[in-house]
């Protein structure tokens, strides 16, 4: 029997792209489909009645919804090829405590750049460059977070590298100057197949970015 | 004594629900471990090395590698050590109760935390709201005497802040979310929680905890005048 593999998603979401990354990675045949978060679809509603929220996997009709959750998932059900997280586990614990820094960090204190003002946004410069740099010393000398080949921190992480330009442009920082290892390592994943296939423009991002604060009077 | 369970160290502080739920666990599976209580107001150094990015407890030691975040550890436990498994098998089980765990840890407990923690008749009422509406999707998803069916499983560990911190929580702050009669099934699970032998012993004291978020309270309702 074929599986059916269905995301439900919106093209500018890091949490989305990660999904679809490890979909990517792994060669596994789904049905995308592009959410109207304004309108969002009864299939939607029905598959995350609890955060009614993209992403959502649907396998075979069942719902797993968040996207670390969705990234392991199809780690573990499709394990023949490219694995996400290390065999070891305590790498694998790891690399889980990593994922879940990032999601600590990196979403909250990047919108907070782009969204917040004066003494905020100042302490979110702070905090963000703080985060990267710290995520630098993880990364270490290694190609990737998972070593030879990416894993589940580069994916986790590298979908908020698209995000980038707004960050920088609303929030007043230089990453590549501060954190130069960081924008390295994005760089090299930017040229990782899975991934560059699957994240949208750093420019239409950007103006997505542009629209919402001109909508929301953020400027 | 388990045979080659190697060294396992457990920086804590009694009062904490995170560092009780890697207790709960270890005890379930029989692995023995060296308990170190922490000072949160004056952190050791091990602390401070051994979780660096957070500082926090609980920190898992074993053969001198640490881990921090209570649901990573108990992942890493439920995959070393085989018996007694917490964490479902089949994947799609198991994304399941990742999932309910999350959603207790991020949404419930901030939403207890904002209703209790406050003087603010606005706020509370908020937070109760928000309270009321994360404990309604978890009571329905309980199906069995425990989350993990007969047996508890690691949503039933993580829930465990439910079955005994919320209620003392809302003895000393004047708060009341967890009812038997809005949520009838996570009132009989707390219950049978609090009451299975291995969780029975691996709780801390009533009366410290009540006195502890009493002196909290207090301490709130003072700053606010």
């Amino acid at each position: 029997m074929a599986d059916e593999v269905i995301l439900l998603d919106y093209w500018v979401s890091p949490f989305g792209m990660r999904v679809r990354i490890a979909l990517a990675e792994k060669g596994i045949k789904h049905e995308y489909r592009e959410e109207d978060l304004r309108n969002k679809s009864p299939l939607l509603l029905q598959m995350n009645p609890v955060h009614k929220k993209i992403p959502v996997l649907i396998h075979n009709g069942k719902s797993i919804c968040e996207s670390l959750i969705a990234v392991q998932y199809i780690d573990e059900v499709w394990n023949e090829k490219s694995p996400l997280l290390p065999s070891d586990p305590y790498q694998r614990s790891q690399a889980r405590f990593w994922a879940d820094y990032v999601d600590k960090k990196i979403y909250e204190v990047g919108r907070n750049l782009w969204t917040k003002k004066g003494e905020e946004q100042e302490a979110a410069k702070k905090e963000f460059i703080e985060a990267l740099k710290l995520l630098e010393q993880e990364l270490g000398d290694k190609t990737y977070f998972g070593g030879d080949k990416i894993g589940f921190v580069d994916v986790a992480l590298i979908p908020f590298y698209t995000w980038f330009k707004g960050y920088e442009t609303f929030g007043n920082i230089n990453v590549e100057k501060e954190c130069p290892k960081f924008i390295a390592w994005a760089k090299r994943c930017m040229q990782v197949e899975s991934i560059s296939k699957s994240l949208p423009d750093q420019d239409k991002v950007y103006g997505f970015i542009v629209e919402i604060t001109k909508k929301f009077g953020l400027e | 004594m388990a045979k080659d369970q190697g060294e396992v160290q457990l920086l804590g502080v009694g009062g904490s629900p995170f560092v009780r739920r890697v207790q709960i666990a270890l005890k379930l599976k029989g692995i023995e471990y060296t308990y170190i209580e922490e000072n949160l107001r004056n952190k050791s150094d091990l602390l401070l090395k051994y979780n660096p990015i957070h500082k926090k407890v609980p920190v898992f030691v074993h053969n001198g590698k640490p881990l921090a975040e209570s649901l990573v550890i108990l992942e890493y436990i439920d995959e070393t050590w085989e018996n007694y498994p917490i964490f479902p098998q089949q994947p799609y089980e198991k994304a399941l109760a990742r999932f309910w765990s999350r959603f207790i840890d991020d949404k419930i407990l901030p939403a207890i935390s904002k209703a209790a923690w406050t003087v603010n008749k606005e706020e509370r009422e908020k937070g109760i709201e928000e309270s009321l509406q994360a404990l309604q999707f978890l009571e329905n998803e309980l199906k069995h005497k425990f989350f993990g069916g007969e047996n508890i499983s690691i949503v039933d560990i993580a829930a465990s802040y439910l079955a005994f911190w919320l209620p003392a929580i809302e003895e000393a702050v004047g708060l009341k979310v967890l009812s038997s009669d809005k949520f009838p099934k996570l009132y009989k699970w707390s219950q049978e929680f609090n009451n299975h032998p291995i969780v029975k012993e691996n709780l801390p004291p009533k009366d410290g905890l009540l006195g502890f978020f009493k002196s909290r309270y207090a301490a709130i309702s003072a700053a606010s005048k």
